[in-house]
């Protein structure tokens, strides 16, 4: 009988494969993702069928949370001059009797959510602290006294110098009231400003319905 | 040859019992932890990463002088009114509505698709060619068959306990739907009443 040899095999796999897809799919994932910004407010926005993409540069966004309140937000990367010039606007309307300091912090505020009588106590306080202090929002269910139409104001002066239209975003929360939204739309309108871009994440449309249908055709334009 | 230690050898190969034999190492590298640390990056990464970017929804609002516009909007039979309320509740009446609200019906999200979608076909159904407005449509480059519901209107009205959910969904049925006419109006007190009547009703 011949002896059947069994040859002893290592348990020992080569693992370059492995690690090269690994690195792979690593690589992959740094290039194509952007890190996550660091949110002052925590808001779900609601779905929508909209797959438009949204400005992130000169605009506005007025945010509200699940407790209804307002904030307000200056979006503008590329014109840094923008801010300043907004806090300048809304001291002189206002009579906030702000210092240079508190004018210049305004520039590294996050966002805004507070009323005109606290302000300046906002302002004083150190970076860290001030965007990550929780605010009661900026005042608006008082239609005599909705302080966001001051804001939108001076966004609007500030964002006119340079002969641009602002857009003006509405972010909220799934939770908030619509009172809350109603106050911020008046606030808008009182600027004449009839044009939003509400903050959705995407849904494809349900099935049968008539814009699925044009989606499926190709005809629609959005 | 002479050797400097245990010299009994003659030839060079075979080294005695105390001598160890240069081990040759292996140039095999474990792979285990550079493995493990590029899933715990991709982890990370994945963690981190933002899929899905968040869309716009555009919303136009009309001018002020909005209260004659609508109300002869809904005087017409193509016209619809939606009232949102607490706990998603949806009340709609087609129309105007009548002295004894009989006309007030109360839904939910689901219902007001089926509801919007045959009062459009209704509208639809009942359209007479109108030239002037498709060649304006043709003119405007809109597709012509938007002329057909331009009897077909809108008018949504959310109380004071709807949420934003509620006002996006319901400006989103419309986008769903492609009603190219509505607006976003004020609640009336009679509206209002009635949906706290029937709240209560439902209890």
């Amino acid at each position: 009988m011949p002896k059947v040899n069994i040859q002893k095999k290592s348990t020992d796999t080569d693992m370059t494969p492995f690690v090269d897809i690994a690195f792979l799919i690593l690589s992959f994932f740094i290039m194509a993702t952007k890190i996550k910004a660091p949110e002052p407010v925590k808001t779900t926005p609601p779905n929508s069928v909209s797959s438009k993409t949204l400005p992130k540069d000169e605009s506005v966004l007025i945010t509200m949370d699940d407790k209804s309140q307002v904030y307000f937000t200056i979006l503008s990367e590329t014109d840094k001059t923008v801010a300043p010039k907004l806090i300048a606007d809304i001291n002189a309307k206002r009579n906030l009797n702000l210092s240079a300091k508190q004018q210049s912090n305004f520039a590294r505020t996050n966002i805004i959510g507070t009323s005109f009588a606290q302000l300046g106590t906002l302002l004083n306080l150190p970076d860290d602290k001030r965007n990550s202090i929780t605010q009661t929002g900026i005042p608006v269910s008082d239609s005599l006294n909705n302080e966001l139409v001051w804001w939108i104001g001076s966004a609007k002066t500030a964002f006119a110098d340079g002969k641009r239209r602002v857009k003006f975003l509405i972010k909220g929360d799934e939770k908030a009231k619509y009172p809350a939204f109603e106050a911020v739309i008046d606030a808008l309108r009182r600027n004449e400003e009839m044009k939003y871009y509400l903050v959705t994440s995407l849904e494809q449309p349900p099935a049968g319905t008539d814009l699925y249908i044009s989606r499926q055709k190709g005809t629609t334009k959005d | 040859m002479a050797s400097l230690e245990g010299g009994g050898d003659s030839g060079g190969h075979k080294k005695g019992p105390g001598v160890k034999k240069a081990k040759k190492l292996s140039t095999r590298v474990d792979m285990t932890p550079m493995v493990d640390l590029g899933f715990l990056l991709i982890t990370f990464f994945i963690f981190t990463a933002t899929m899905s970017e968040p869309k716009a929804m555009n919303l136009n609002m009309p001018k002020e002088p909005e209260k004659p516009d609508e109300e002869m909007l809904t005087k017409k039979s193509g016209a619809l009114t939606i009232m949102l309320g607490k706990d998603n509740h949806v009340y709609y009446y087609e129309g105007e509505l009548d002295a004894q609200a009989s006309n007030f019906k109360s839904t939910d999200f689901k219902g007001i698709r089926e509801e919007i979608i045959k009062k459009k076909k209704e509208v639809i159904s009942r359209y007479v060619r109108d030239i002037k407005c498709e060649e304006q449509a043709a003119k405007d480059k809109i597709d012509p068959k938007s002329c057909e519901q331009k009897d077909f209107f809108v008018v949504i009205k959310p109380n004071a306990e709807a949420t934003y959910k509620n006002t996006v969904d319901i400006l989103d049925e419309m986008a769903i739907n492609e009603v190219s006419r509505y607006a976003m109006v004020k609640i009336t007190p009679t509206e209002n009443e009635l949906i706290k009547a029937t709240e209560g009703g439902q209890k």
